[in-house]
């Protein structure tokens, strides 16, 4: 030992594991505009397409004629519906089990479908040509209100499903039902109601929204009639399934079709599914024999690919009246629009809805989903959560705040009686979950000092005082909410997408110098996988992060990988990447045993390589091995250093949280304020907490649009009045509300390193939190409960129907 | 969103201008800032056959004091106005009402005389030329003329101008020293038009109101100078009771449509909330 | 349609190319200039991720003609790091304070705070959050832009950078 002789910290600081706040990688190239996204791909005689799309939310094609189109120089061809049909592509399936028009066949159903596509030499010429295609359509009843979708006169949508009773997840009970799904003990539970002190009952609504990332969805395609291959470059956060469903539907052997996911503009849900763009994209390369490149435009963003949500949820809890919940029961009817293309594992029409329990010790439950079709976009996907998860917990956590209003209760006290306790984990719930770990008294409690709750609330009921006696016209809400997530999909007992299991993958090859490459089937649009992977790996096997580099999004080089949505990426390829690691590190560990003349078992992990146990100077860095890996490794042993892990989760990760806002409202205008939000998150091992916090404050930024205008809304004519960034309320710096984080760290018992995901917690629980504060705040003056979005006009509306102006 | 074909001019002068204009009929627009018309002809809502670029008009520029009026070029920027100490210290609600417009870089570029001329009853600019009693230099090839703002608006985008006629400059009276001013904007962001607002110039002798005017936007087709209730409150301290009565007179000329802003009635009296807080807030800074 | 000559500068550099009078001049310096780095995010002139610097101003270059940029002076993102290729105290700003996720932002961002640092050398919090109210961030909240912007303040100016107290 000298002076020279870095200590154990430094050499643990070194690594850039994991805990660590390490900058980003990826912010070299971005903040110098050298991010590599589809539109910035340019291919030699790359062509461009554009949709011509319907005016009406409802109608009859009757025809459709691209002459003059085809006269507008540049403009090369007109696909539609007919020209797919001769590559039997005029209908595609959805992940739901359904199928989907990709062109408008015979009729449109909703507001913007997509009726031709126009193949140009440049952007400027197909939207030129776009504008001279002549459709002449009849229009029919447009079928906006879910409420009225199994109406016995209601207009029949899919006529291609006429006479097809049974669909995907089994009997339609109207031509307009696509599915019933239910899951609990009915009968118990209606005898819990039955027995129970205290009901609540309450329809809540979870508008229709989108999640409308910064870059749209995009693609190139191209396609070699020489070598019959396909590459496509698009804006996929699932680029192997996407590459799988390709070969599935146009007939192009797997390993002839290369799908790429270069850098990606934000995701959110909106980049799962498989959208007539690409395949027209892909058909047009294939027609014309040059690339293709389809870019979508706002406004086609927002009223065509892939709304969020639109769950109306009859939600009701029986109780005691000590406030002890005895039951859960709801009734969802989904709006799923024309095509039932919700993005959700293939045994789950409703997603993990079933998670809407939440984070309490209900006894029995009971809960059944009927999904509709509407002259709407389809879609459904999963705007920053897992599978419908926002909703059940905007479900369960405006329930209970209802619940504590008719009970008299404070509703933290009552969420404090009711929670799942420590020590009942793992907690089986009434609906069939299986939760890994918590401690959500701790979380609450920690919450509650830390903002004073018992302050808030007193000055919240002085503040009443003075609004009764006429001194204030400023009403003030917390809004408490305490999630529960499910994420991490998913176990291959039930969890597949198109009959893949949910699995995840990682393949790290290390080089003889000590440095290496991990290629994983996850793909980051912005969560940072290049830093927090390489920070696994550094703890894992004791090479400096920066040694690491990261590689996702190719699926010729990366493992077959489900792609990362419903935070699965940190749950599923995180472990994987962990599993993948420790399989170098065993290897290393004989190479080292085998340089140092001793038993592998002599052997001592000391972070960066082995040392032998009571000799410490006797070791050997992973640096070194390396190098041994590929000039000296034991007899009979394969040279080289690298491993594959293909991850099977047993479980899902349960990450939950504790989030307090504080608002308030003036009654005369509505316009609210956020005074305070805090927001506890526990997500098991913490990798990178820099990048934790980041994902909080957006997954709260987005909760706070959502909560709060963010809607994607139809008039009685079936038209979107919320297409564009003018009226879809998307916040900027101005608007949006200061973050405050916190933590505890409760690891996953089942997960490798402990971690569960974070990304989409501050999503599922800000929602509630949100309402629950403008709820909170008119609960006063008599109300339940107020439907979601809370706009400014809106609460003014609450303020008035409460006779706040009488 | 790709905007149609079109021919592009960049005229030297007004006199080229206005010759371009006339001469070329309907199919030309003029184009300032280009804030509303671009994105129409992105949408093709607008599908211009020619463009008249000002950009190149130089006596469209500057922001001058001629008299008792300052004289503001059609072509001067949202942001030149926020950076002439003139406008601060003659016309301080300018700057007030200019950083409501909009986000940074669109006043970079957004002229007061297209926010003006346009006559679209989401801008700003005209409820409050029509509040100070300005007016608005229009000239075309049979000459120029003057038009009050408070005549300029005719309808929804239809306004004095006559085919191929240009405004080229706003004149504005300077209000007396220690006017109280104040413009209430209320917007659901950044970036939105006024979901309902109130601009107030008044003076204040002896604690009360001597003289007020008080224009509207986006509460009807066209800006609204609510002449009533500025009459109700010359000649009172503005006690809750006269701030009520300006209000239900300002709320009775209101007509404002439905929009993802709210419903009539939920713009109506808001829009009568803005005219109240306008006017307290006007008072407050009278000296 | 016939196609105009046009010239300007772009970071630092003289450069031409021929356009219809339609061609926004994003597409020009995205297609022609190859300049990637621009982003488009929407056609209303909302989001701001198209946002460059000519002559001094901020603007969104989706909302103007090439034609209209003739004679004069851009920046765009490919322009900003130092002239040794360092990071500018802005995208080390950006950096250090996570003031990025997906990076598709970044671009219009950085140039956004970069032209309002040039006027207001020192601004507030509400200043920054109104100077930055024409540019759309989905993925960071805005929170640590304005740190990082705050950042890149304090070293410009020469200070010690001091976050503040929540």
């Amino acid at each position: 030992m000298n002076d020279m002789t870095p200590t154990r910290e430094q050499r643990e600081a070194k690594l850039e594991g994991m805990g660590c706040k390490r900058k980003r990688v990826e912010d070299i190239r971005f903040t110098q505009g050298r991010g590599n996204y589809v539109d910035d791909l340019k291919l030699p005689g790359m062509l461009h397409g554009d949709f011509v799309r319907s005016p009406h939310a409802h109608a009859r094609v009757k025809s459709i004629n691209g002459d003059e189109a085809l006269k507008v120089p540049g403009v090369l061809a007109v696909i539609t519906a007919e020209t797919l049909k001769t590559v039997n592509l005029a209908w595609m399936p959805t992940l739901a089990g359904d199928v989907q028009m990709v062109l408008a066949d015979g009729k449109v159903l909703f507001q913007n479908q997509e009726v031709a596509f126009v193949v140009a030499t440049d952007r400027y010429a197909a939207d030129d040509g776009i504008n001279k295609v002549v459709v002449e359509y009849e229009p029919l009843p447009p079928l906006i209100d879910p409420f009225k979708a199994m109406d016995k006169d209601a207009p029949v949508l899919r006529e291609d499903l006429a006479g097809k009773m049974t669909g995907a997840h089994g009997p339609r009970k109207h031509h307009n039902h696509i599915f019933e799904w239910t899951v609990g003990d009915k009968d118990l539970t209606d005898a819990a109601f039955k027995k129970a002190d205290v009901t609540i009952k309450e329809m809540l609504s979870y508008h229709r929204t989108h999640p409308s990332p910064l870059e749209t969805c995009q693609c190139v395609c191209s396609f070699d009639k020489i070598k019959g291959e396909l590459s496509i470059w698009g804006t996929f956060q699932a680029p192997h399934v996407i590459r799988t469903v390709v070969a599935l539907i146009a007939k192009i052997p797997e390993h002839k079709i290369h799908v790429i996911s270069p850098d990606i503009g934000g995701g959110f849900g909106n980049k799962v599914g498989a959208y007539p763009g690409y395949i027209c994209a892909a058909v047009a390369s294939i027609v014309t024999g040059k690339p293709v490149k389809w870019v979508e435009d706002r406004i086609e963003n927002l009223t065509a690919t892939s709304f969020a949500r639109d769950y109306h949820m009859t939600t009701e809890i029986a109780a005691t009246k000590e406030g002890k919940v005895t039951g859960l029961r709801v009734h969802v009817l989904a709006d799923h629009g024309a095509f039932d293309a919700c993005a959700d594992p293939s045994k789950w029409p409703a997603g993990f809805f079933n998670i809407v329990t939440g984070s309490y010790d209900f006894p029995t439950a009971h809960l059944s989903v009927d999904g509709v079709y509407t002259t709407k976009a389809p879609g459904g996907v999963a705007y920053r959560c897992s599978f419908r998860v926002t909703e059940a917990a905007y479900c369960i956590e405006r329930g209970m705040d209802i619940l504590a209003q008719k009970l008299g209760m404070d509703p933290a006290e009552l969420r404090l009686k009711n929670f799942i306790k420590a020590e009942q984990f793992p907690y089986h719930s009434a609906l069939g979950w299986e939760y890994d770990s918590g401690d959500y008294h701790t979380a609450m409690r920690k919450m509650m000092e830390t903002v004073d709750y018992a302050g808030l609330r007193k000055e919240q009921a002085e503040k009443r005082a003075a609004f009764k006696r006429g001194e204030t016209r400023e009403i003030m809400g917390l809004g408490v909410s305490f999630f529960t997530e499910i994420v991490g999909a998913g176990p291959s007992k039930n969890c597949d997408i198109l009959g893949i299991a949910m699995f995840d993958s990682c393949e790290i090859r290390m080089h003889p110098t000590g440095a290496g490459i991990a290629r994983v089937g996850s793909k980051s649009q912005g969560q940072g996988h290049e830093t927090t992977w390489a920070q696994i790996i550094a703890t894992e096997i004791g090479i400096p992060a920066d040694d690491i580099m990261i590689e996702e999004g190719n699926t010729d080089t990366a493992p077959y990988g489900l792609g990362t949505y419903g935070s699965r990426s940190t749950p599923v390829a995180g472990a994987a990447i962990a599993m993948a690691a420790r399989k170098i590190k065993a290897k290393a560990q004989m190479i080292a045993a085998y340089k140092l003349e001793v038993h592998e078992g002599d052997l001592e992990w000391d972070i960066d390589g082995f040392r032998v146990k009571g000799l410490p100077e006797k070791s050997m860095s992973m640096k070194d091995i390396c190098w041994a890996a590929y000039n000296s490794v034991p007899p009979g042993m394969e040279p080289g250093l690298e491993a594959v892990s293909y991850y099977d989760p047993p479980n899902m990760t349960y990450p939950f949280g504790a989030y307090i806002c504080v608002m308030n409202i003036d009654v005369d205008t509505g316009v609210y304020k956020v005074r305070r939000f805090y927001a506890l998150d526990d997500c098991g091992t913490r990798i990178n907490p820099m990048i934790i916090e980041g994902q909080v404050h957006g997954g709260l930024t987005e909760a706070f649009a959502i909560a709060m205008g963010q809607e994607i809304r139809y008039d009685d004519d079936g038209n979107v009045v919320t297409g564009s960034f003018m009226d879809f309320f998307m916040p900027t710096a101005v608007e949006t509300p200061h973050w405050e984080t916190d933590f505890t760290v409760t690891p996953s018992p089942h997960h490798p390193i402990g971690a569960k995901g974070v990304g989409e917690s501050p999503n599922v629980g800000g929602v509630p939190a949100f309402s629950n504060a403008v709820n909170d705040a008119f609960s006063f003056l008599g109300s339940t409960h107020i439907q979601m979005p809370h706009d400014f006009w809106r609460n003014w509306k609450a303020a008035k129907n409460l006779g706040v102006f009488a | 969103m790709i905007p149609g074909p079109f021919s592009y001019h960049r005229p030297a002068t007004v006199a080229d201008a206005v010759k371009l204009l006339s001469s070329l009929g309907e199919e030309a627009r003029p184009l300032a800032g280009g804030h509303s018309l671009v994105p129409m002809m992105k949408l093709r809502l607008a599908t211009p056959e020619h463009l008249v670029d000002l950009h190149g008009v130089a006596a469209l520029k500057g922001i001058s004091r001629s008299g008792n009026a300052i004289v503001i070029g059609a072509m001067a920027t949202q942001h030149e106005l926020l950076a002439s100490d003139e406008i601060g210290q003659s016309l301080p609600i300018l700057h007030e009402i200019a950083l409501l417009i909009a986000d940074p870089q669109v006043r970079y570029r957004g002229t007061i005389g297209g926010n003006v001329a346009n006559g679209d009853p989401g801008n700003d600019m005209p409820a409050l030329m029509m509040t100070l009693g300005a007016s608005y230099r229009l000239e075309g090839a049979s000459g120029a003329r003057d038009v009050a703002a408070t005549e300029f608006y005719q309808g929804a985008y239809f306004t004095a101008l006559e085919p191929g006629e240009l405004l080229t400059s706003i004149s504005v009276p300077v209000p007396p020293a220690g006017h109280g001013y104040a413009y209430e904007k209320l917007k659901r962001k950044v970036g939105d038009y006024a979901t309902a607002a109130a601009a107030v110039v008044l003076t204040m002798a002896d604690g009360k109101v001597a003289t007020c005017a008080i224009g509207l936007t986006n509460l009807s087709e066209t800006p609204l100078l609510a002449t009533d209730a500025a009459k109700a409150v010359i000649g009172t301290s503005l006690d809750p009771a006269t701030l009520k009565k300006a209000a239900e007179a300002a709320v009775a000329i209101m007509s404002p449509a439905a929009d993802a802003r709210g419903p009539v009635e939920y713009r109506k009296h808001v829009g009568g909330i803005m005219v109240m807080r306008a006017l307290s807030r006007a008072a407050a800074c009278a000296k | 349609m016939a196609k105009t000559h046009v010239t300007m500068k772009v970071n630092g550099a003289e450069v031409e190319g021929l356009v219809e009078p339609r061609t926004l001049l994003v597409h020009f310096i995205r297609e022609n200039l190859a300049l990637t780095g621009t982003h488009i995010g929407c056609e209303t002139t909302h989001c701001g991720a198209c946002t460059i610097d000519i002559d001094g101003m901020s603007v969104k270059s989706c909302t103007m003609f090439a034609v209209q940029a003739q004679g004069s002076d851009i920046m765009t993102i490919e322009g900003v790091a130092n002239a040794d290729g360092s990071l500018s105290a802005l995208q080390e700003g950006f950096r250090m304070m996570h003031g990025l996720q997906c990076g598709f932002c970044t671009p219009g961002m950085i140039l956004r705070a970069q032209r309002l640092l040039k006027e207001n050398p020192a601004p507030t919090e509400a200043e920054i959050r109104m100077g930055i109210s024409g540019n759309f961030c989905r993925c960071t909240g805005y929170q640590n832009i304005v740190r990082a912007i705050q950042y890149a303040a304090a070293k410009i100016n020469g200070v010690e950078f001091q976050e503040a107290a929540e």
